[in-house]
This record gives C-alpha cells, sequence and structure tokens, in this order.
C-alpha cells in the first residue's frame, strides 16, 4: 500500500485517488491443484446447491409440515413429544437414575457434562495429532457420545406410541348440523338418545359424538334397534318410518338427505 | 454499463480491497469433491449455511401471514397452510429446514472433530461454533411453540419443566421464557421475540465470527 508523501486523495476524503486492480490473485504457484473460490468454485458449489434444493423442495412437497389441533391446556392426557432432535435429552429423563429426584442428573448434569465438554474439546485434547486413531481417547469419547445420542433417541422412537400420538392431536371436524332437516326434529323429540348423546348430537356424558363413526343407514338403524357396546337396545320411540328418516340424517353426517346443498 | 457504476462507486469509496478480501481466496485440492470426492464431508458447513439462509428467507415470508397471540396464532398457520397460495412450501421449507439444519451442523461438527480441525491456532473458531450449535437448538425449541397446536404446546411445557430443574438459575430461567406463572399468552409472545428477534441475532454475529476466523486462518491442511 502507497503510504505518506505524494498520495492523492478523491476530494477531501481518505480514499486514496490510485485505484487498486480487481483482478483474482494467481494460484498456480500454490499447493497441489488449488483453485481459486470466486468464481471457479463456487459456480460448481452452486450446481450442488441446486441440486439439493430441488431434493428439498420434493421432500417439502411430499410431505407437508403437520399440524395438530389447536392447543388446550386442560386436556391433561396428552402425551407430550418434542421435536426429533430433542428426543433424546427426553428419554434420558425416563430412566430412573436420571428422574423424579434424580431429575437434576439427567436435565441438567449429564447434559451439561457433555455439552460443557464438546465446548472445551480443543483444550481437553490439546495435542498436536489431528488423525483420529491417533489420538483414541478423543475419538473413542466422541463415538461414545454419538452412540449414546444414537441409542436414546432410537429408544424414544420406540417406545413412543406413534398411532395413539397421531390420534390425540388430530383437528376434530365441527360438524355442521342441519337444524332444518326432518332427522333432526326426529332427534330432538327423543328424549332417551339426547340423554346420552346431548341435544346437539355430538356427544354428552355417557355416548360418544354420533357423526364420529362413519356408519350407512342401515348400520345405524340396527345399531338403533338393537344397541352397540354401552348403549342400550329398543330405546328410539316412533314409527318405523320416523326411525329410517332419523338413521338416513345420521348417515348423511347431519345433513338434510333429501336437502339441496346450502 | 454495469462496469461504470462499479468504477464510479470505487472511486469514491474504493471498495476494491474489500471484495478482493470476500471473494478472493484459494479451495486447496484436499477439500475440493472435483478432485478426491471423498472431499465432500468438507461439504456440510456450507451445505448448513444454504439451510440457514433458507431458513432466513422463508421465515421472513412466514412472518408475513403470522401473528404472535394464542387465539390468532393457530388460525393463521391454518390459514397459511390451507388457504395461501403455496403458503403450504413456504411453511414446509421452514419445518424441513429446521430439521435439515440440525443433521448438516451435525455432520458439519463431526467432521470438524474427526479431521482435528479445532485444534491449534482453530481453537476460538471451534468454541463459536459449538455456540452457533446451541442457539440453533434454541432457535428449534422456541420455533416450536409458535404454531400453537397441541404437540407444540405440550413440548413447551415439558420444555420449561426441564428448565426449571436446573438448581439455582432454574426458576429464574422458567419466569424468563414463560413470562410468568402460566404458560399462555406472555410465554407465545416470548417465544416468538426470542425465536425472530434474539437469536437471529446472535446466530448473525456468531456467523460472522465464524466466517471471519475462517477466512483469517484459512481451511487446516490436510491430514
Amino acid at each position: 500500500m502507497h503510504r505518506g508523501k505524494g498520495m492523492k486523495f478523491v476530494g477531501d476524503s481518505r480514499v486514496p485517488a490510485e485505484r487498486k486492480p480487481n483482478i483474482p490473485k494467481d494460484y498456480s504457484e500454490y499447493p497441489g491443484k488449488t483453485e481459486a473460490f470466486w468464481p471457479n468454485f463456487l459456480l460448481r458449489e452452486w450446481m450442488v446447491g441446486a441440486v439439493f434444493l430441488i431434493g428439498f423442495l420434493v421432500l417439502t412437497v411430499a410431505h407437508p409440515a403437520p399440524l395438530e389441533r389447536i392447543a388446550d391446556p386442560t386436556d391433561s392426557g396428552y402425551i407430550p413429544l418434542p421435536d426429533w432432535y430433542f428426543l433424546f435429552l427426553y428419554q434420558l429423563l425416563k430412566y430412573e437414575f436420571a428422574a423424579g429426584q434424580y431429575t437434576v442428573v439427567g436435565a441438567v448434569l449429564m447434559p451439561g457434562v457433555a455439552f460443557g465438554a464438546l465446548l472445551l474439546v480443543p483444550w481437553l485434547d490439546s495435542g498436536k495429532e489431528r488423525r483420529p486413531l491417533k489420538r483414541p481417547i478423543a475419538s473413542g469419547l466422541m463415538m461414545l457420545g454419538v452412540a449414546s445420542i444414537i441409542f436414546l433417541t432410537w429408544e424414544s422412537v420406540d417406545e413412543h406410541d406413534w398411532e395413539a400420538a397421531a390420534q390425540q392431536g388430530e383437528i376434530v371436524d365441527d360438524v355442521e348440523v342441519d337444524e332444518t332437516a326432518e332427522g333432526y326434529e326426529i332427534y330432538q323429540s327423543q328424549e332417551s338418545c339426547i340423554g346420552c348423546h346431548g341435544g346437539d348430537m355430538l356427544g354428552g356424558a355417557a355416548g360418544p359424538n354420533i357423526f364420529e363413526s362413519d356408519y350407512d343407514k342401515d348400520a345405524v338403524m340396527d345399531i338403533i334397534i338393537n344397541g352397540a357396546d354401552g348403549m342400550p337396545a329398543d330405546q328410539f320411540e316412533g314409527s318405523d318410518e320416523e326411525l329410517e328418516t332419523l338413521a338416513e340424517f345420521i348417515a348423511n353426517d347431519g345433513q338434510d338427505p333429501n336437502g339441496d346443498d346450502e | 454499463m454495469l462496469q461504470k457504476v462499479y468504477d464510479w462507486v470505487d472511486e469514491r469509496l474504493d471498495i476494491t480491497p474489500l471484495w478482493r478480501d470476500i471473494a478472493d481466496h484459494e479451495v486447496p485440492e484436499h477439500v475440493n469433491p472435483a478432485h478426491h470426492f471423498s472431499a465432500f464431508v468438507y461439504c456440510f458447513g456450507g451445505l448448513t449455511f444454504f439451510v440457514v439462509v433458507i431458513q432466513i428467507l422463508s421465515g421472513m415470508f412466514l412472518t408475513m401471514y403470522y401473528v404472535p397471540d394464542i387465539i390468532h396464532a393457530y388460525e393463521s398457520v391454518y390459514y397459511l397452510q390451507n388457504e395461501v397460495t403455496h403458503g403450504l412450501i413456504v411453511r414446509g421449507m421452514h419445518h424441513w429446514g429446521a430439521s435439515l439444519v440440525i443433521v448438516m451442523m451435525f455432520l458439519h461438527t463431526l467432521r470438524v472433530f474427526f479431521t482435528g480441525s479445532y485444534k491449534k491456532p482453530r481453537e476460538l473458531n471451534w468454541v463459536v461454533g459449538v455456540l452457533l450449535f446451541f442457539v440453533i437448538l434454541g432457535l428449534g425449541f422456541t420455533g416450536y411453540l409458535l404454531p400453537w397446536d397441541m404437540k407444540a404446546y405440550f413440548a413447551t411445557v415439558v420444555g420449561l419443566e426441564i428448565a426449571e430443574s436446573a438448581p439455582v438459575i432454574g426458576g429464574f430461567a422458567r419466569t424468563l421464557l414463560a413470562g410468568g406463572e402460566i404458560i399462555g399468552a406472555q410465554t407465545l409472545a416470548r417465544f416468538f421475540a426470542i425465536h425472530v428477534f434474539f437469536l437471529p441475532g446472535a446466530l448473525l454475529g456468531l456467523l460472522g465470527a465464524h466466517f471471519f476466523m475462517i477466512r483469517k486462518q484459512g481451511i487446516s491442511g490436510p491430514l
């Protein structure tokens, strides 16, 4: 860099008037087949990046991000599950030596020691040797750490009831019952139905949401006449025609089977 | 034309040395997969950064719809997911990118460890890298709550219980994160602030330090 007397500046600024040529360094004297990052290597890197991005987008389109139903803090039966990369910590807290009165061991002490050691690796392994096989203690401990993370994650995935988990978070469709339908009127006249399934047909003290299961008309009639598990038989009071209308209404998810879709 | 614009700016601000510092560095043979295929392990760091950039961009677009509020958070995510054109893709990219960045970062950490690249004079860069690891885990943890659905809520309840079990600072950490006794509106607002302002700020600062040190020291030599 030019310094001292004879320097010219742009106006009254401190930017030197003399321009530095914008040419890349010559790497031909560097060892091996060294090449310039810009633009040679970056171009190729971009091509790899593009392929990576395409794969990533395919994943995104093939597997939409999951969304469960809106948070309900009062649902105490929900089995919580963190994202997969925290599963190993979550699993650790299930073991006796790291749970209950020893929670501090599993929640703070063990991860603290592991991550603290990771942070201080350059001072714990301060020898000059870089090859992993020439520093067996460091490599061994790292392998142990990786293996235990994989093991704990595996155990956690294995123990988790994925079907129950998918079910407990499902978005429940709001059923809009057509209250002008004939079937609805018939339902409202049946004390015994309302007693268990509620006035809105969406379930009550003793019975489930009527529209929860997909039955066709005949199956619904069969259940009303003969009962089902926990549901008593022969509770319907009315004519066979009314029964048929009600069953049709229920099988049609609470919409009037004869009405037009509005 | 472009050259003239460049020259005009360069004359006034002397940007050429700056540009040469950024663009001009060598790629040694032992890290170049074009010469040794096994050198693809040296790509993990760059791919981590690539996914981080995807996360920042997709996250910026998500905030155009997202509302950090317990009544509207879920509705806004649901709307984005089901109604907005390509909303599914934007949210999908952010969701899967979060997992991918952790995978890539993990592989990058293993590569640096097993090639002994953290040894003198690169100790500080390793420390900054591990701090980046923590920041990204923190981003994963805080981002998980934001959709405000069942799994988000209950995972956060468990996470805060774990934070509370820490001796001495446990109660303080929990209050700081949850913003009060109950996990609710205040918690969501705080997690949003941490996820969108505090941690990305720390992330960008640490990334700057990470890259500055790589450029200053160069990549570690062959084994």
